[in-house]
């Protein structure tokens, strides 16, 4: 239990750090937030009222204070452009990144489980070195030309699936197959190394020596200790796709926050990228530590000897 | 297979240079040739406006080596500056610069250099300091760990008996010894800078038009995805392939270098 709080006391610290962190690169931003609401060539007069009404006279560690009490409110202020509450806006696109993230793991998953137990099952032999090559393929590709790849293949070329945006559930797919590639590509090679790691451990010689067969031996032994580092892994990727989901978004025109946070950048809408960074970060943040949780569940070893000291 | 990653790697450099001492037109406008296709005069087809792309591709290659030298130069000089100062020194400079190393770790790198690059505006100095401020964390968390270690061992301890100075110690005992990892994690580092030049440049927060860069070519040809794949197929397989060799290189590298650990960042 105290190892529990200690973990949350962590995680709000860096929390803490992140949301500061998100304060200070929008509070020096060059531009100016009035000439966004009021077009450059307002009046001084009225431009010193907007001010006024923004907070934007008051000292910077005033403004801070404020941001945190908003913060701890759940306020995230307004849009500059929509006058609307930025929570409501994200709120409003949040499911849409949700569903896509979620449908991206799933194909991570289906992909890297078998992927990297195939691999490491058939170590230096030919399915091990194919899974490798596509592996470091899959790595290397960026999102933003393997969705445009896809449409051509899937959409144009054979007409199986829609091009974009929210025309059903059939749109999810070449969304979360962009997105979930390289990050299975990613988990392939991590559960790949960890198994191969565990395989060369002199208990698994026992098992076999016991004359277990190697399906037992893989699903009983040396998966379930390979399975600590992946969900590590996992929840990096959690993360990650949903900062990742920003480009793949744009790519296919997914009405989630990535394209909220790029339309709001475009029109210098500065609360509401704030807004969209700190979810983004908080769910990153909040993903590995429960990953870290997770592990510490699965993995006896580690709830033991961790004493939840962070990244 | 690190043969061809070389190869590639080199025609690479080459473009670059070619990008730059080539009388190449990657901003000639010419309307009568809007999206032709693939042919002699035009060796890769031209762009919506008639550019010439296989000219482009050259100036965007130079684009992409310029950001990834510069942006990893830049991240790893301060990333192991900071680092060798929290490992060596230690005590409160190493629980600031830890805390630090730990908030920007919660971030998911692509999220900050997109925010960076949303603040600062777009253009080529900007993107490289919008992904160096992504870029240092790696090599910092990684020099500080190593030097933690390396500093109780007994060659440093040596130096120290024998009355060489922090500096000193620091500069040819440690430094050295940490170069290896730090040259991994630059190379995995310049395959991230190219792909997030190109990746920033895609939502319009990198080079800005009519600059060429492969990510740009990219987010202006799949308009005409229909009618000009070539506008997406060009830059697209160069930048994979770049990103391709040289992860290539930095997995051979750190096989050869015999360097264990690694962020799965």
């Amino acid at each position: 239990m105290t190892r529990l709080l200690k973990a949350l006391a962590d995680a709000l610290l860096v929390l803490f750090g992140v949301s500061t962190l998100v304060f200070v690169l929008l509070a020096v931003v060059p531009g100016d937030p009035v000439d966004v609401v009021l077009g450059e060539s307002a009046q001084s007069a009225d431009r010193e009222a907007m001010r006024e009404a923004l907070g934007l006279n008051r000292p910077l560690v005033e403004r801070w204070g404020a941001f945190y009490l908003d913060l701890l409110q759940g306020d995230l202020g307004e849009s500059l452009v929509r006058r609307e509450p930025v929570s409501a806006l994200i709120a409003q696109r949040l499911p849409w990144t949700l569903a896509l993230a979620g449908a991206a793991l799933l194909v991570v998953l289906l992909i890297s489980l078998p992927a990297g137990m195939l691999a490491a099952r058939n170590h230096n032999r030919w399915p091990d070195r194919a899974v490798q090559v596509i592996a470091l393929l899959g790595l290397s590709i960026p999102n933003f030309w393997l969705g445009p790849l896809f449409v051509m293949l899937f959409s144009i070329g054979l007409g199986w699936l829609p091009v974009s945006g929210n025309q059903g559930a059939a749109s999810v797919v070449l969304p979360a197959l962009t997105l979930g590639l390289s990050m299975a590509a990613v988990s392939t090679r991590m559960l790949r190394a960890s198994l191969l790691e565990i395989m060369s451990q002199p208990y698994l010689r026992t098992a076999r020596c016991k004359g277990l067969d190697e399906h037992a031996v893989m699903y009983r032994h040396a998966l379930p200790n390979a399975l600590a580092p992946f969900i590590t892994v996992l929840g990096l990727q959690l993360g990650a796709l949903l900062a990742g989901a920003v480009i793949t978004e744009v790519v296919f025109a997914w009405p989630g926050i990535g394209t909220l946070l790029v339309d709001a950048i475009g029109q210098r809408d500065y609360p509401v990228v704030q807004g969209v960074v700190l979810v983004i970060a908080f769910g990153y943040v909040l993903s590995n530590r429960l990953a870290d949780l997770l592990v510490a569940r699965v993995d006896p070893r580690i709830g033991a000897a961790d004493t939840g000291a962070g990244t | 297979m690190i043969r061809l990653a070389v190869v590639v790697i080199a025609v690479w450099l080459v473009a670059a240079v070619a990008g730059v001492i080539a009388p190449l037109d990657p901003s000639r406008i010419s309307l009568p040739d809007i999206l032709a296709s693939p042919s002699a005069a035009h060796l890769l087809g031209t762009d919506d406006l008639g550019r010439p792309v296989f000219d482009r591709l050259l100036a965007g290659a130079g684009v992409s080596l310029l950001v990834a030298v510069l942006t990893v130069g830049l991240s790893a000089t301060v990333g192991v500056a900071l680092g060798l100062l929290a490992g060596y020194v230690g005590g409160w400079p190493d629980r600031v610069i830890g805390r630090v190393i730990e908030v920007f770790l919660a971030f998911p790198g692509m999220l900050l250099a997109i925010a960076m690059a949303a603040v600062l505006g777009p253009g080529l100095d900007n993107v490289i300091i919008a992904l160096a401020v992504m870029g240092w964390v790696g090599y910092a968390r990684l020099v500080r760990v190593q030097v933690l270690s390396l500093k109780q061992s007994d060659h440093v301890l040596a130096a120290r008996a024998l009355g060489r100075g922090d500096v000193a110690i620091v500069r040819c005992h440690l430094l050295p010894l940490v170069m290896a990892p730090v040259l991994v994690e630059a190379s995995f580092g310049i395959a991230a800078a190219v792909v997030a030049e190109a990746g920033l440049s895609f939502l319009g927060l990198g080079i800005q038009p009519p600059a060429a860069s492969w990510g740009g070519m990219i987010h202006d040809g799949v308009r005409y995805l229909l009618v000009a794949p070539h506008l997406v197929l060009a830059p697209g397989a160069a930048l994979f392939a770049v990103v391709v060799a040289v992860n290539l290189l930095g997995d051979h590298l750190r096989d050869r270098l015999d360097v264990t650990s690694r962020s799965t960042r």
